[in-house]
């Protein structure tokens, strides 16, 4: 069964390319392989002298941030940058929503200063597709986070990692482990690794941090680490989300560690050449052992330089389908 | 129209790229091709040529002058260049020569790479349909095609030509 999503005409133009990113819901597997090769080919030009292309030149990108993040948006100003595009970050959790103007008249606002593309984090799940729909249909609006319900780019980020250390999805056994619920990255894995044809997700979790209707992306569910990490090729940790942590869902950060975390002891249950990826920031000794996060199977650092490719793929890419859809209105406006 | 065999082409073109070459007073170059069509060609020039130097690929997609019109190409490839640049005679490879802004956007992608000698360039057609001040020191034939026409170079072997036709609607405007 598919998660059926509404959201999915939305974030295609009419031919089928994006124009938003807001969630890997029904997007089809040709289109998320398409958005691994072309950070396959942004890799490269991360690794010449002279990092940048001229791709969206002229173009200005606005990262709107109603949520703290570091590495994400970093990364997101980097990939801009790199495609040479004029970049503006507004950390909006410090500025004028704090003085009471809604979410509505920020995004007016901005879109008034001719940006191109929002690349938008918010606590709120469904914010990013609020403003595709509703705010501005004409600005290419990037997801980098909303609340629990999805971070596609990071989930196409450990795609692009799996893929380029395994090589494809086939034959792979994909553990995620920790905070399931309150996981955007976890959903946003799950979608990707079922659209991509990986035939074993499983997902490792206490029963307090697992969600409910779980079975609709076709994933086995362990309570039990050792059980759940047999034989797998890769393992994605996930942070344990302090800062939502309310309500007594966990006994302590010690007894999720003693049970839930990966140490090197547990990581041998796996296969020998198993991967071991973490969205971070990590929180060392409390969902990861520091031998493991600094170990030969990790490949945490990799996830950030592979994080600006893909970044720079998905911003090209929906510049791209915003430039077709204008193409088609204008030709469609000729005929009429 | 009659279009020519590309491997009739390629052994007059590899004399007139080792005369070029010689009189410029160039020993050693570094040879390049542009995606797909060029790198095509350059290895069948390379092989006409008798030489088994590494070839460089370039992908230009990220650096074309049409993006905001016609967008990304779906199948962007990694360019590749396993040599250093810096300094070096380059023979850039493409496989039809026709507004010039692909030359162009390959001229830009390279000297984000490094400051080459010299730039010397070789077509297997021109269609003689310059927008730019941009033509090719080498080239295998040259004709002049109607607004509606192109040719597209399918391989890598054999190398053949073929002549498409453009409906009305993919007519640039």
């Amino acid at each position: 069964m598919t998660p059926i999503d509404a959201k999915r005409p939305l974030q295609l133009n009419e031919n089928g390319q994006l124009r938003h990113f807001l969630s890997l819901d029904g997007l089809p597997r040709e289109l998320l392989t398409e958005l691994l090769d072309t950070a396959d080919s942004f890799l490269e030009v991360g690794a010449r002298a002279v990092k940048k292309v001229p791709l969206l030149r002229g173009k200005t990108v606005c990262n709107v941030f109603f949520e703290n993040s570091t590495r994400t948006r970093t990364t997101f100003e980097l990939a801009a940058q790199r495609l040479s595009a004029d970049v503006i970050s507004l950390n909006v959790s410090t500025s004028s929503t704090s003085k009471g103007e809604t979410l509505f008249d920020t995004l007016r606002n901005l879109e008034a200063m001719a940006a191109d593309m929002f690349v938008v984090r918010h606590a709120d799940s469904g914010a990013a597709h609020f403003i595709a729909e509703h705010v501005c249909p004409q600005v290419a609006i990037i997801n980098a986070g909303d609340g629990r319900h999805a971070h596609p780019t990071q989930g196409m980020l450990d795609m692009l990692t799996i893929r380029r250390h395994k090589g494809s999805f086939e034959n792979l056994s994909v553990a995620i482990v920790g905070d399931i619920l309150h996981s955007r990255v976890a959903r946003s894995n799950m979608l990707a690794l079922r659209t991509l044809g990986c035939p074993d997700i499983r997902v490792i979790a206490p029963q307090t941090l697992l969600p409910v209707g779980l079975e609709q992306y076709g994933v086995r569910v362990f309570t039990s680490l050792s059980e759940g990490l047999r034989d797998v090729d890769v393992v994605i940790m996930l942070r344990l989300q302090k800062e939502r942590m309310q309500g007594g869902l966990l006994p302590s950060e010690g007894e999720f560690f003693r049970l839930y975390g990966l140490t090197e002891q547990r990581l041998a249950l796996a296969k020998p050449d198993a991967l071991v990826m973490h969205p971070g920031p990590i929180n060392r000794g409390v969902e990861i052992e520091s031998a493991v996060a600094d170990g030969p199977q990790s490949v945490i650092l990799n996830q950030v330089t592979y994080g600006i490719a893909v970044r720079m793929a998905v911003l090209s890419m929906c510049m791209s389908g915003q430039a077709a859809q204008r193409q088609l209105n204008q030709d469609a406006g000729e005929h009429n | 129209m009659h279009l020519p065999n590309p491997s009739q082409l390629l052994p007059q073109m590899a004399a007139a790229l080792r005369l070029h070459l010689q009189q410029r007073g160039i020993d050693q170059a570094r040879f390049i091709g542009i995606h797909t069509g060029g790198v095509w060609v350059a290895q069948a020039l390379l092989a006409e040529l008798g030489l088994s130097q590494p070839l460089g690929t370039l992908d230009v997609s990220f650096y074309r002058d049409d993006f905001t019109q016609h967008g990304l190409h779906p199948q962007v490839r990694p360019s590749a260049l396993p040599f250093d640049i810096e300094g070096q005679h380059l023979v850039l490879i493409d496989d039809v020569l026709m507004s010039g802004r692909t030359v162009r956007a390959a001229l830009n992608e390279l000297f984000d790479y490094g400051r080459p000698a010299s730039v010397s360039l070789v077509c297997l057609l021109d269609l003689n349909a310059h927008e730019l001040p941009i033509r090719p020191d080498v080239v295998g034939a040259s004709l002049s095609l109607a607004a509606n026409q192109r040719v597209k170079l399918s391989g890598p072997t054999p190398l053949s030509l073929e002549l498409q036709t453009l409906a009305d609607r993919e007519l640039p405007q």
